[in-house]
């Protein structure tokens, strides 16, 4: 139920509003009396370079950059895993089959993975794409074969003593009880995209948000590299948040409850 | 007349992933009629779980055969419709009514004829009213409703009960029994009711198969229960079923406990 009068708003969003005071106030006091230096701005600082490049455009630029190719690469890492993940959780020899690649894949980081795939790709798109790929496909594949695996026996049974076929055991059981683990994988999946993607960008891009620190520690431009930064951290806490709405909104009755 | 059911010498023999092999059940025969409520009673650990997975198709014997109308059993059919002891077999993404109708859409039946079935049902086990709740927002006693009438709308020619009532409180499984015994009076469907409770078994049974303790168990007594009608637990005749039962299981459960030890 959404917050209705003043007072709910206050204990649902009171707490929050807060934290993120206290974060800036903290953040505020060390700059200006602790280190004092001009190479750690004050929010104030950071917030007025921000307003600067948003005027401009740069600062669009790049971060639309970004969320392009973490959208692209995280839309087709999961298209891929879920079946992928299926398959592994659902029959033996396929998984038998298949764990030599995931087992041995993901625990090269995908932050390795830049150099081949620089090489292979060039440093446009399809390297960064390929990046999110990576970085989004094992852990959806391992997330969802463990909600295969972790399907309670008794359900299955129930369905076959109802006369349901395999068929309609995987469509109508198997599939629907392992989205609340597919949900929690491309969570995880998302979060480590962040990571991958301003590592690729701080390597070898055009645009980006991980571009623009880079320049700004070429070119010195500090207030730059902390807009820079700021903005990753309120990007990946609003598709956070925009991804657990999702999940309560469209995919409530999925709940890991029952 | 042959039976509707019946166990022929039968055995299941599990094996332990350490390869230790451990039989649950040997020569076991039984007869289940048609219209029947058999109470397989017997103490923890003697297997009556698995004589209900072997007859509901789950798991297949390791030798010996089990007929039901003349055909062996070889795998889950809705013929047996089975209420498990927990909620797990319950689907959490759908609704009560959803969940009732589960067998019925699968068959392929038209969206409001299945509909209209299975509140017809949820009427029977006394839900009306909580169709559109998910299992989650039910209680205990609610959820095995759902299981109830989620088998019975299948019209599987029996119902197989692995303890149903055992998790809930002695509240809501003393009315539980008491709302079964009059389903089964509504629709006489042959019931196979798992228990290791006397008094549940005595309250609901037309006959009760005693179970010797494992491993290598089997049938060591069946008693007809003559009590038609009312059953309370206070009645002469309900106590000396009681005592009768009480006497053939005493030693099966001292069994049964020294060997847990």
């Amino acid at each position: 139920m959404p917050p209705r009068t003043l007072q709910q708003l206050w204990s649902w969003y009171g707490g929050y509003a807060l934290g993120f005071v206290s974060l800036f106030l903290l953040w505020h006091l060390a700059s200006v009396y602790l280190v004092s230096s001009v190479l750690f701005p004050p929010p104030a600082v950071v917030f007025r370079k921000a307003v600067t490049l948003v005027r401009t455009g740069v600062l669009l630029e790049h971060l639309w950059a970004s969320i392009q190719r973490i959208l692209a690469g995280f839309i087709a890492g999961s298209l891929l895993g879920v079946p992928i993940g299926l398959a592994m959780g659902s029959f033996r020899p396929v998984r038998k089959l298949l764990e030599p690649y995931t087992e041995f894949l993901r625990f090269i980081p995908s932050v390795a993975m830049i150099t081949v795939a620089v090489i292979w790709f060039g440093i446009g798109e399809a390297s960064k794409i390929f990046l999110i790929i990576y970085t989004t496909i094992f852990i959806v594949i391992l997330n969802t074969a463990a909600g295969v695996s972790a399907i309670a026996p008794n359900k299955i049974r129930a369905a076959q003593a109802l006369g349901a076929t395999r068929r309609q055991i995987f469509f109508h059981v198997a599939l629907p009880a392992t989205v609340p683990y597919i949900l929690t994988g491309m969570r995880l999946a998302m979060a480590n995209s962040f990571t991958t993607i301003v590592a690729a960008e701080l390597i070898a891009a055009n645009e980006g948000l991980g571009k623009m620190l880079w320049d700004g520690r070429m070119f010195m431009l500090v207030d730059d590299i902390f807009v820079s930064l700021v903005t990753l951290g309120l990007l990946g806490f609003v598709v956070d948040r925009m991804f657990r709405w999702g999940i309560y909104t469209f995919a409530g009755k999925y709940s890991p409850a029952t | 007349m042959t039976p509707l059911v019946s166990f022929d010498d039968v055995q299941k023999t599990y094996r332990s992933l350490q390869g230790v092999d451990y039989p649950a059940v040997e020569h076991f025969s039984a007869e289940i009629e048609a219209g029947e409520f058999f109470c397989l009673l017997g103490p923890s650990g003697c297997g009556k779980t698995t004589v209900l997975k072997l007859l509901a198709g789950f798991e297949a014997p390791t030798s010996g055969q089990i007929l039901m109308q003349g055909r062996p059993v070889t795998g889950a059919s809705r013929d047996r419709g089975v209420v498990f002891q927990g909620d797990d077999s319950l689907y959490g993404w759908l609704t009560a009514v959803e969940n009732v109708e589960f067998g019925l859409r699968m068959r392929g039946m038209a969206r409001s004829e299945r509909r209209e079935r299975a509140m017809r049902y949820l009427q029977l086990v006394g839900l009306s009213g909580q169709e559109r709740k998910y299992p989650a927002e039910l209680s205990g006693g609610m959820k095995q409703r759902i299981q109830i009438a989620r088998a019975l709308v299948n019209e599987p020619a029996m119902l197989l009960m692995d303890e149903p009532f055992a998790a809930l409180d002695a509240q809501t499984r003393a009315l539980m029994q008491a709302e079964l015994a009059g389903i089964w009076k509504t629709t006489r469907t042959t019931v196979l009711f798992i228990t290791h409770d006397i008094d549940e078994a005595v309250t609901l049974g037309t006959r009760i198969g005693v179970m010797r303790a494992g491993p290598r168990s089997q049938v060591k007594g069946v008693i007809d229960v003559a009590l038609d009608g009312a059953r309370t637990r206070t009645d002469d005749v309900f106590l000396r079923y009681y005592k009768q039962v009480y006497e053939m299981i005493r030693d099966e459960v001292a069994k049964s406990i020294a060997r847990t030890d």
